[in-house]
């Protein structure tokens, strides 16, 4: 298991850097993807079944196809392709690449002084999971659902909002 | 919601209905007489071609799928020299037959024509004519028309009187 | 609990399952025809079951082609990935006691996950063609399969709530007493529907949409990245079918028949369901499809999933 777990691990960090370096959006949006189902088989690994499951369905399976849709349908060009390899020059990614590093060295210390924690220690399945939102986290879970509940409030006013709009304009326009 | 079962329905109660395949090659279907297939010549009852060369049917064909040349005998008869129909080219529309005045093309209820080579589409005279009358039996074209050939002089044809002699009526 | 001879039983499942997708093209046709007062093929062989062998040979032997303007790596990769999926699907199926790949306790959510993966195989395959055809079906799959995927998961929900796990063979013996389909008939309509959704079967199959589309995300497929697809879709339905048998239908559970026969039947009885929806039912318009999907599914499923909790609720205290 725990080859199974460094091996998801490289993997994970490949199709991140991967991601990064891409000029066209799909082939970064399908290494995303990939680096996810490689967290996915850690979250596996460490013994949260449950949580692996969900990653795979929610963020693989529903947002990253809704990027995609979205990047689909953008029908970025040429353009688009040399603004990103413009991005890539060394003078762009030197300073962000610098201070990763920095917290890539506190996190080895830290690794390195605690010891890395056994992996497996015990499987949490759904109930756990469950019984743990729905009781000490309950205010948790309540805040992020009204969260979401502006966000679909806030979308739905201004999808409806547009239409009337767009078709005065049209009306007065020749 | 409830039109959608009962098309589902429908379409199960379909299994105990009868089947409207012909099994082709088994079973074949029934073709009336008057099918528009393979194109034929005729020959009189007595034998003779029909064809009289007249290129009508060239001239009605709207895909200009026939060929022929005309030629006579000595004794006056037109006869095509050659007659070729292309029929990887001829849509079977009948129009020759309809053109033809001695009933000599014909479409017969027969489509089993297929070829691997393009060129073995062609038929030449001797593929076409047939030896028999066809859809009609009793017509025999140059028994009937008044013109002069072997065998049969002015004023024998049938349902015609016999020449007038012109000179008889002089006073 | 695993199976005693875990490479036995994926390779069984492995090849049972080809078998059966490759059959199922006969026996689409066979049906289809027979709804329709047809033969359908019954030249080669008896009934026509050598047809299989012969679509195969065609199909390994046409010309594979890549569309100069394609983008290639994600070209080929799409079809694979809706076979990997749907075969990873079935490593959780359990087809009869011990016959399991692996018997995971979040069986029925990975089936979840990985039939959310497979919106990526018809999406990208209709991306990367580069042909408006193929991106227009890419597109209406995407929005199709997410919108349905949401009240699918929440229609299985009501079963997970009776049985109290999502570990597929004990959902399968929870039902020893009655089948799931007595109280949650409401999610087994839903999931039937949303299941067709998914695999994109016929009435559902607005991605493909032959009259509008050509062949929508795989007009520019050919060879066997076209018959990857094919394949694909019929794993589909046998998943749904399989999906629906364990969930509603009792699994292998039955009388006098050994377990795997009876699991067979229920199987084969919601396949030919399947070719039969499509014999019947005529194709939506994409908006009356989307809208349907919202707007009635999805708070039906969320009504089943509150009235079954609280009937949980109210029996368990």
């Amino acid at each position: 298991m725990t080859i199974v777990f460094y091996v998801s691990s490289a993997v994970a960090i490949a199709a991140t850097v991967l991601m990064l370096t891409r000029v066209r959006a799909v082939h970064a949006l399908l290494y995303l993807i990939v680096s996810l189902l490689a967290v996915a088989v850690i979250f596996y690994v460490l013994g949260a079944p449950f949580v692996a499951a969900l990653e795979l369905i929610i963020y693989a399976g529903a947002i990253m196809v809704l990027f995609v849709f979205v990047v689909m349908l953008l029908n970025l060009g040429e353009e688009t392709v040399r603004a990103e390899r413009a991005l890539l020059a060394p003078s762009m990614w030197i300073g962000p690449s610098v201070l990763a590093a920095i917290l890539l060295a506190e996190f080895i210390w830290m690794l390195a002084r605690g010891g890395v924690p056994p992996a497996q220690a015990v499987s949490i399945g759904p109930v756990e999971v469950g019984i743990s939102l729905f009781g000490p986290y309950l205010i948790g879970v309540e805040l992020t659902s009204m969260l979401l509940l502006g966000g679909l409030v806030g979308a739905y006013h201004l999808g409806s909002r547009k239409a009337p709009h767009t078709e005065v304009t049209h009306a007065t326009h020749p | 919601m409830f039109s959608v079962v009962r098309t589902i329905w429908y379409v199960l109660l379909h299994m105990f209905h009868k089947r409207i395949t012909v099994q082709y090659p088994d079973e074949k279907p029934y073709l009336a007489p008057r099918y528009r297939g393979r194109i034929i010549l005729s020959r009189d009852p007595d034998g003779g071609e029909r064809c009289v060369a007249c290129y009508l049917c060239a001239a009605a064909c709207p895909v200009d799928c026939i060929a022929l040349q005309a030629t006579e005998d000595p004794t006056g008869r037109r006869y095509p020299e050659f007659f070729r129909i292309n029929f990887s080219r001829c849509i079977f529309c009948g129009f020759c037959e309809e053109a033809c005045p001695t009933y000599a093309i014909q479409l017969t209820p027969d489509f089993e024509m297929g070829e691997y080579q393009r060129p073995n589409l062609v038929y030449e005279k001797e593929d076409l004519l047939i030896n028999g009358p066809g859809k009609y039996p009793g017509y025999n074209f140059w028994r009937v028309c008044g013109v002069q050939i072997g065998g049969k002089d002015k004023g024998e044809a049938e349902n015609e009187g016999p020449p007038v002699d012109i000179h008889s009526l002089l006073p | 609990m695993t199976s005693p001879y875990p490479i036995l039983s994926i390779l069984g499942i492995l090849i049972v399952t080809l078998t059966l997708a490759a059959g199922l093209i006969w026996l689409e046709r066979r049906l289809l025809a027979l709804w329709q007062d047809r033969y359908g093929p019954n030249r080669v062989g008896p009934f026509g079951l050598l047809q299989v062998l012969a679509d195969m040979i065609k199909i390994f032997f046409k010309e594979d082609w890549i569309p100069p303007f394609a983008d290639k790596a994600v070209f080929v990769a799409a079809p694979a990935i809706i076979v990997v999926t749907v075969l990873m699907s079935f490593a959780v199926v359990p087809v009869a006691p011990g016959i399991i790949v692996s018997d995971l306790d979040v069986g029925l959510l990975f089936v979840l996950a990985m039939s959310s993966l497979g919106v990526y195989s018809v999406v990208l395959a209709g991306w990367s063609s580069d042909n408006k055809y193929a991106l227009l079906g890419g597109v209406r799959a995407a929005a199709q399969m997410l919108s349905y995927e949401v009240f699918m998961g929440l229609s299985l929900m009501g079963v997970v709530l009776l049985a109290g796990s999502f570990n597929l063979t004990a959902i399968v013996e929870a039902q020893r007493n009655l089948w799931f389909v007595a109280p949650q008939f409401l999610g087994f309509v839903l999931f039937l529907i949303a299941g067709a959704a998914e695999t994109r079967r016929l009435p559902f199959d607005l991605p493909e949409a032959e009259s509008e589309l050509i062949a929508g995300f795989h007009s520019e497929y050919s060879g066997m990245k076209f018959g990857m697809f094919f394949v694909g879709e019929y794993l589909g339905v046998i998943l749904i079918s399989c999906l629906i048998t364990i969930l509603f239908f009792g699994g292998w559970l039955g009388p006098v028949l050994p377990p795997i026969v009876w699991f067979l039947i229920k199987v084969m009885f919601f396949i030919a369901f399947f070719i039969l929806m499509r014999a019947a039912l005529p194709r939506p318009r994409f908006d009356q499809l989307m809208s349907w999907g919202w707007k009635l599914m999805l708070p039906l499923a969320l009504a089943n999933l509150l009235i079954t909790g609280a009937v949980v609720l109210a029996w368990r205290s």
